[in-house]
């Protein structure tokens, strides 16, 4: 089994062992799961928006690495009480900074957690029915890289099948 | 990253025990292990084997009663059939590159199955692009093993090497190696068959001079030896050649100075396995089987990787654990003192799952939360026990992130 050395700084392993903002939100405006079709993970993000568009609360659930476990926590500290525009523009480069750096190899689980925050805050307006103007039209890089979960598992099926 | 590396290791302070099974990718050297290499680094047997004066000799002696010992516990015919290598990997090369070459690439076609060892899959590929050899994969059914119709059919005048593990170092599927080398004499005698022996040396009995195997790869580390030696046992007669150059050794297929204290370390890691090997065996199937009932038992929502019983190497447990992470599983038990590996994605260079779940049918989800363990002689009960006890918790920490999110 081939594999990378994985030194996972202080604050990733603080955040993998005592994750903030864990868990489902029953009283969530909107939730949202993304695939990642480097290495099959998915996230959930959950959000609590108020009236004016702010995120009052961010939770998540990872079935991913202690990198992606990492990152989507500290994501949904950085969102929180910030507008949703505001958090459309958190790049994964801005929490790799925050976090004190990840391995090259798993800047990947970074970019699936602002996929999977994007798609949630993307089906908020569609649920509303409008698109304020900021909302760029075509799906941005960080979003296709964060797949439905039938994309996912025909992306992995095949990946699967392509292995043998 | 030192510095993380550091804080990483810190983090371990105030463990109750550590109990280290991943066996699969490095290991301890025991004491006594090290005590027979000391004497070679310093006093005895430092000079250059091939050479005119007392330490010279004195390596020679040591390397010779080396390659006896482990030519009587291969059941090889004499110990000038033990070549020395840096190692399996270097061993895996030398019996596919040095067939290869001394063939003079007229045979093209190699055959493998679709689980063996990522070295062997490897070369192969090289063989294909650099040598335009052709590789044929055997498939495997659900437990692992090869179907020797198959294999018979997969052999013909054309074939230039078989190579098949006689255990698969993921799963611990004991393949019936010995048939299927008189399989392959049978449709060609001039086919080479070589076997990639790291996880069954110490862990089952065979004498390769009762059997066609012609090329077999062993391991130092796998039997609680030192890293940075192996074997290759070539069968007298078998036509393979160097793969390196260099200056001539009294290792005729691998050029350099030999490594003595090494060599007398995997010696002696093997006379402390073969003693008593009935006994050593044993050991390591009750204790096998204890951690693997009892994780299976104790967590909900699992699945065992390769088979169960004697089909199974008595010292390989590998489990699936649904809805759990690989990665994320091995640093939290890690922090609990338990040391394993893990086939999910996510610890891959390449981000793939292992390709020897995936050839056993299992789904992505069950490679991503696997974790392979090997026990050895020297693991206790209680060790098992302090697994067992871990384990549990471990699971459902990771489980716990992991929520909704996937839904079994
Ligand atoms: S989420 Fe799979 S590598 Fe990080």
């Amino acid at each position: 089994m081939s594999r990378v050395p994985l030194p996972y700084n202080q604050k990733v392993l603080e955040l993998f062992r005592n994750p903030k903002n864990l868990g489902r939100m029953e009283d969530a405006t909107v939730s949202a799961v993304a695939g990642n079709p480097m290495c099959g993970d998915m996230i959930t993000f959950y959000l609590k928006i108020d009236d004016e568009e702010v995120i009052r609360k961010a939770s998540f659930e990872s079935y991913g690495c202690a990198a992606n476990i990492a990152t989507s926590s500290i994501l949904t500290e950085m969102i929180k009480n910030k507008t949703l525009k505001q958090a459309w523009n958190v790049s994964w480069k801005k929490i790799v900074e925050e976090i004190g750096g990840l391995p090259s190899i798993k800047f990947h689980c970074g970019i699936l957690a602002v996929g999977a925050l994007r798609r949630a805050i993307r089906k908020y307006y569609e649920e509303k029915g409008y698109t304020p103007k900021w909302l760029p039209k075509e799906l941005t890089f960080e979003e296709k890289q964060a797949l439905e979960e039938e994309e996912l598992a025909e992306r992995l099926a095949k990946r699967m099948d392509g292995q043998q | 990253m030192i510095e993380n590396v550091e804080e990483l290791i810190k983090a371990h302070e105030k463990l109750e025990r550590e109990v280290y099974l991943d066996i699969e990718n490095s290991s301890p050297v025991p004491e006594e292990v090290v005590e027979a290499m000391l004497p070679y680094f310093t006093t005895r047997g430092y000079g250059n084997p091939a050479l005119t004066h007392k330490p010279g000799w004195e390596a020679y002696e040591a390397i010779m009663k080396a390659a006896q010992k482990i030519a009587k516990y291969a059941g090889a015919k004499t110990p000038e059939e033990i070549a020395f290598t840096p190692g399996e990997t270097e061993a895996n090369n030398l019996a596919l590159i040095g067939a290869a070459l001394a063939s003079k690439a007229k045979r093209k076609k190699i055959v493998v199955s679709e689980i063996e060892p990522v070295t062997i899959l490897h070369v192969a590929k090289m063989l294909e692009e650099k040598f335009g050899c052709k590789t044929v994969k055997i498939p495997v059914d659900a437990e692992g093993f090869i179907n020797l119709e198959n294999l018979e059919e997969a052999v013909d005048k054309e074939t230039l090497i078989v190579s098949i593990a006689a255990v698969n170092p993921e799963i611990g599927t004991i393949q019936p190696i010995k048939e299927a080398a008189e399989i392959v004499k049978t449709r060609n005698p001039n086919t080479v068959f070589h076997t990639d022996f790291s996880d069954a040396y110490g862990k089952m009995k065979l004498d390769f001079s009762k059997t066609d195997i012609d090329l077999a790869t062993i391991s130092s580390y796998k039997i609680l030896g030192p890293r940075g030696v192996g074997a290759l046992y070539v069968k007298q007669g078998t036509k393979i050649e160097k793969i390196i150059e260099g200056q001539i050794a009294t290792q005729k297929f691998w050029p350099g100075i030999e490594n003595t204290p090494l060599i007398v370390g995997f010696a002696k890691a093997s006379e402390l396995t073969f003693t008593d090997l009935d006994k050593n065996i044993g050991h390591m199937r009750r204790l096998r089987d204890k951690l693997m009932n009892g994780l299976l038992s104790r967590v909900s929502d699992t699945l065992l990787n390769g088979p169960s019983g004697d089909k199974r190497a008595p010292d390989n447990v590998n489990i699936s654990f649904l809805r759990c992470e690989g990665e994320a599983l091995t640093i939290e038990l890690s922090l609990k003192g338990v040391y394993v590996s893990s086939g999910s994605a996510c610890t891959r260079r390449l981000l793939q799952p292992s390709h020897v779940l995936t050839a056993i049918g299992r789904r992505f989800e069950a490679a991503h939360g696997s974790i392979l363990m090997k026990v050895t002689r020297l693991h206790t009960e209680e060790d098992i026990a302090y697994v067992l006890k871990v384990f549990p918790e471990a699971v459902q920490r990771i489980r716990k992130i992991v929520g909704s999110t996937v839904v079994s």
